[in-house]
């Protein structure tokens, strides 16, 4: 018999629920197990009403994102044989439930969508000019910041989004960053806007935790202080260019 | 017709306390207070200074007492802790090259350290002459 790892669950069903509860659960502990594997056996033979997403099982789609014991985790990434004291999951901090483990990431979709993430060049490379060259240098500026897989860990990580979400947050910040920093783009202009309101990089306050929890190590806070520094040079470009 | 009804979690005043990270971070922000506190300290010595060699003393006198110098240290000790946590974090806000190769984190957090012992030095040459 394998050994059994009791799993506490926050449960929250709308319809018959005024707040959400814990449940707990008994699962049969097996070293490989990952936290999603447990929600699934919880779902197929203990309680086929416990709801959570996931889509890819391997830490690319960012669907499976939960907090395990207080803290942001992909649930595909996460591992039962690291929590021998057993576990508490619940939804993602920070986004309202929707249900059980499913948050309503709506806000969040809109601040990615905000940004513009796309290259924008009125004048892009035809065909003739042959392939867009970059080097390593350039390449180098974005590619970290382009591995974001938008499970939103960051925001459940960011105590700045959860007092206040008018915050742009870090993982849309990091996106603009991206952009930005790309050599093909020539959208900064219009964006600088988003970096340089009160709501963008200056919202933040450097509190870290969002690349500490980041799977991807795409190192949001690196990113909005990068930004911090460009929409410093914004400011004082713009004192000397007065009516622009 | 939709059942739903998001449920949204307060985080109450004692959200800092629920992360250790988060804590730490709040230790770190908290080092402003204490330094904003020691800072009209020290103004007021200066006021006090400008009022003559027995206004001066008498204020150095107050700050012999015990409680000021475990005041004095706890500043030390926090702004210190400070430092050490943002010199930590600083190479986040630099992107700094040589060619084609990023300078290493190391480097960064170094030159902070070094820049910290070069303005220490040079204020105590200049308290000191
Ligand atoms: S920056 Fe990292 S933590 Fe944030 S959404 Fe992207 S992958 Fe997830
Ligand atoms: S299931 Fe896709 S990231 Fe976990």
């Amino acid at each position: 018999m394998a050994d059994v790892m009791k799993i506490d669950i926050l449960r929250y069903r709308p319809e018959t629920d005024q707040e959400p509860v814990w449940q707990s659960y008994d699962v049969p502990y097996t070293r490989e197990m990952s936290v999603l594997e447990a929600l699934a056996y919880i779902k197929d033979e203990l309680d086929p009403t416990l709801s959570y997403r996931w889509s890819c099982r391997m830490a690319i789609c960012g669907s499976c994102g939960m907090m395990v014991n207080g803290i942001p985790k992909l649930g595909c990434k996460t591992f039962l044989r690291d929590y021998p004291e057993g576990m508490k999951i619940e939804a993602l901090a920070n986004f309202p439930i929707e249900r059980d483990l499913v948050v309503d990431m709506s806000d969040f979709i809109a601040k990615l969508e905000a940004i513009k993430p796309y290259i924008i060049n009125d004048q892009p490379a035809s065909l003739e000019d042959g392939c867009h060259n970059q080097s390593p240098k350039q390449l180098a500026q974005y590619k970290q910041f382009s591995m974001c897989i938008n499970c939103g860990l960051c925001y459940a990580a960011c105590p700045q989004y959860g007092l206040d979400n008018s915050f742009t947050g870090p993982a849309a910040l990091a996106l603009l960053h991206r952009y930005n920093q790309d050599s093909r783009d020539k959208g900064k202009a219009e964006r600088m806007k988003i970096v340089n309101a009160e709501e963008g990089a200056w919202g933040c306050t450097f509190v870290g935790y969002c690349s500490q929890v980041c799977p991807k190590d795409v190192d949001p806070a690196a990113a909005i202080q990068l930004g911090k520094v460009e929409s410093a040079k914004d400011y004082v470009i713009a004192m000397f260019k007065p009516g622009e | 017709m939709s059942k739903r009804k998001p449920y949204v979690r307060k985080m109450g005043a004692t959200w800092w306390l629920k992360n250790t990270f988060h804590t730490k971070y709040i230790i770190r922000e908290g080092s402003s207070l204490v330094i904003a506190i020691y800072s009209f300290v020290l103004l007021f010595g200066l006021f006090r200074l400008s009022q003559g060699a027995a206004a001066f003393n008498s204020w150095l006198e107050v700050m012999s007492h015990p409680a000021w110098l475990l005041f004095h240290l706890l500043s030390l000790v926090w702004t210190l802790y400070h430092s050490v946590t943002w010199f930590n974090l600083a190479p986040k806000a630099a992107n700094l090259w040589i060619g084609q190769k990023r300078i290493p984190d190391n480097w960064i957090v170094t030159g902070m350290y070094a820049a910290l012992a070069l303005i220490s030095l040079a204020g105590l040459v200049l308290v000191l002459i």
